[in-house]
């Protein structure tokens, strides 16, 4: 009994890492109906940025975020305005087909300058340190990605509810037209909003390289448990987002749990259910 | 009074017939003419444009984008194993057979996925791909997650001798790739068919017209799937060895087949041959530049994207007027 208390535990944690990846991909979408196929290959980006900064600066993967944030948010804001706004419109075509060519180029990109060895982030003692709740052992480092996971929601809601950017990011997501005739330039707007996500990518990132190894391929299905996460938790709805990502994560570790081999595929099918029975997901934004 | 007259044919169009059925029957002899080697590049070049017209089909037509092909691929090439070793059945049958079945378990799948829009729908089918590559790596029947090797018996029984085995494999594909361009065509040339191309200039305009959009889509998802899984089943009739990994790649069935679709233009029936010769030029070009040659496609793929959305073909088309294949109307004055 005390074994599965103890997945299920785990499975909340990880929750919290996948909500991290979900929570740029959510952004995006609400704010400019962009899906960026790339985005788990932006969080792999972001793993090796850590990697090289760990290693040339020789700090804590901690200290690298301080350089793999901004660097990220910069990049998030060019890709956007230099790209990714030339392909918005009603066709939904150009820009999947555009973020599906990203993903393929940074991967290679990084096949090149990395090759293809699994490479991962030292954190030290962090890694195997541990917490004992009632027989119970829960990761420090797990949880730590757990709470991180809640804050940055929390900051992402009050910057969308609470700021000057946050109005800017609703007012474009109603009406692109009216926001723009109210002053608003939409195209920056976008590279801002951009630019957050991938400053979530930037953390996310460097927390997967700490908890597991990484490698070039594997952005792809970094990119499907975000998806899955958002579409467990409800479109349009950020808080939602975190329990989806709870809701993969116990799955996976229960999953794992029956059978080693088994831990991806619970994830999926616990996913394919919710679409069965709550295709809006489980918490869909009311609207007013 | 001059009066007009509506025709599909054009001179060009005609021409291009009788350019291509006497192409068709240059190839279908490529076995007299052309080395082992040749043949194996030919073959794969069918099978990859099969891929591509497939695609086309429902991201140019249907409006539905899916990454998800491989599923299909995959399965193809799996179903082929397990009937061949375990059932007994031909290859070829057992071939048919998996895309049969392929066609069935679409239905369901259609069912649960189509609740996605637009990109939303892309990642649902990468879903049901993954779904599809973690459930063949725990059948240990089939190797699990190191895969399996076609019995040489099975090969051998094929046909006499290797150069007959060789031909009968060409053969195939070239039938597969004249098959599916085939239905493609006479598909967008009938009463459906127009139908699939008013839901992709206008979905509201082609619903307003009582056309069930969500009964036509699902009609292309599985006709798509059932085919995919054919041409699968004779990608890995070819390379006689199959892993989930390979099996089931989205660099392979899925990235590549988008490449070219875009490059030679999408939405159109030219576009993916042009689009399939394209990039076998330039991956004989760039073959010793490794991962370069991804990169360098993928860039190309996005300037097309942004630059020319309508491809290679497009910039033709608009250019000289052109239609190698009769699908659209015109009128004219009759003099």
């Amino acid at each position: 009994m005390i074994e599965w208390t103890g997945a299920i535990v785990q499975g909340i944690l990880l929750g919290g890492l996948y909500a991290l990846f979900a929570a740029g991909l959510s952004l995006i979408f609400g704010v400019m109906r962009l899906v960026n196929i790339a985005h788990g290959d932006l969080i792999i980006l972001a793993a090796y940025m850590g990697l090289s900064t760990t290693i040339l600066l020789g700090v804590h993967p901690f200290v690298a975020l301080l350089f793999v944030v901004p660097a990220m948010a910069a990049l998030g804001y060019v890709l956007q305005r230099g790209i990714l706004n030339q392909t918005l419109g009603p066709d939904i075509l150009p820009p999947l087909l555009v973020t599906f060519g990203l993903s393929v180029i940074i991967q290679n990109v990084l096949l090149e300058t990395y090759t293809a060895d699994p490479q991962k982030l030292v954190g030290g003692a962090i890694e195997t340190a541990s917490l004992d709740v009632g027989g119970i052992g829960i990761g420090v480092l797990p949880l730590l990605t757990f709470g991180i996971a809640v804050a940055v929601i929390a900051g992402l809601q009050f910057i969308f509810y609470r700021t000057a950017l946050g109005r800017g990011f609703r007012a474009v997501s109603d009406n692109q037209d009216i926001a723009q005739l109210m002053g608003l330039n939409k195209a920056h707007v976008f590279g801002l909003a951009m630019a957050l996500a991938l400053a979530v990518v930037g953390i996310a990132g460097i927390l997967l390289g700490m908890r597991t190894s990484f490698d070039p391929a594997i952005g792809g299905g970094r990119l499907i448990f975000g998806f899955e996460a958002v579409i467990i938790g409800g479109l349009g709805n950020l808080w939602g987002t975190l329990i989806g990502g709870v809701i993969l994560g116990v799955a996976q570790t229960i999953g794992a749990k029956i059978d080693p081999g088994f831990q991806v595929l619970a994830g999926h099918i616990a996913f394919l259910i919710v679409l069965a029975f709550r295709p809006n997901g489980l918490f869909p934004r009311v609207e007013h | 009074m001059s009066t007009s007259v509506v025709t599909r044919s054009t001179t060009a169009s005609r021409i291009a017939m009788v350019i291509g059925g006497l192409a068709l029957i240059v190839l279908a002899a490529a076995p007299w003419w052309a080395g082992r080697a040749d043949m194996r590049l030919m073959g794969e070049i069918y099978l990859y444009l099969s891929l591509a017209c497939l695609w086309n089909l429902m991201a140019g037509y249907a409006g539905l984008v899916s990454v998800g092909q491989q599923a299909y691929v995959g399965f193809g090439g799996y179903a082929l194993f397990g009937l061949a070793i375990f059932g007994g059945l031909h290859p070829v049958a057992a071939i048919l057979v998996a895309g049969l079945i392929a066609g069935v378990i679409s239905v369901p799948i259609a069912m649960l996925i189509f609740r996605l829009k637009g990109a939303y729908f892309a990642i649902g089918t990468w879903v049901i791909a993954e779904v599809f590559r973690l459930s063949f790596a725990q059948v240990t029947a089939l190797g699990g997650g190191s895969g399996t090797s076609l019995p040489v018996g099975i090969i051998r029984g094929m046909a006499d001798g290797r150069a007959a085995r060789e031909a009968l494999s060409y053969w195939l594909a070239l039938g597969a790739a004249v098959t599916v361009l085939g239905a493609v065509y006479f598909f967008l040339r009938s009463r459906r068919g127009l139908a699939l191309t008013a839901i992709r200039d206008s979905e509201t305009a082609a619903s307003g017209l009582g056309i069930n959009i969500w009964r036509t889509k699902l009609e292309v998802y599985v006709v798509t799937s059932a085919f995919t899984a054919i041409i699968g089943g004779l990608i890995f009739l070819q390379k006689i060895r199959i892993t989930p990994d390979q099996a089931f790649s989205v660099n392979d069935w899925t990235a590549f087949v988008i490449f070219m679709v875009v490059i030679g233009g999408i939405g159109t029936l030219e576009g993916p041959i042009i689009g399939t010769l394209l990039f076998f030029l330039l991956r004989e070009q760039l073959s010793d530049a490794g991962t370069t040659y991804l990169l360098i496609l993928g860039a190309v793929a996005i300037v097309v994207m942004l630059k020319a959305p309508k491809g290679v073909w497009g910039l033709i088309r608009d250019r000289f007027d052109l239609e190698l294949f009769p699908l659209s109307y015109r009128v004219r004055n009759k003099d």
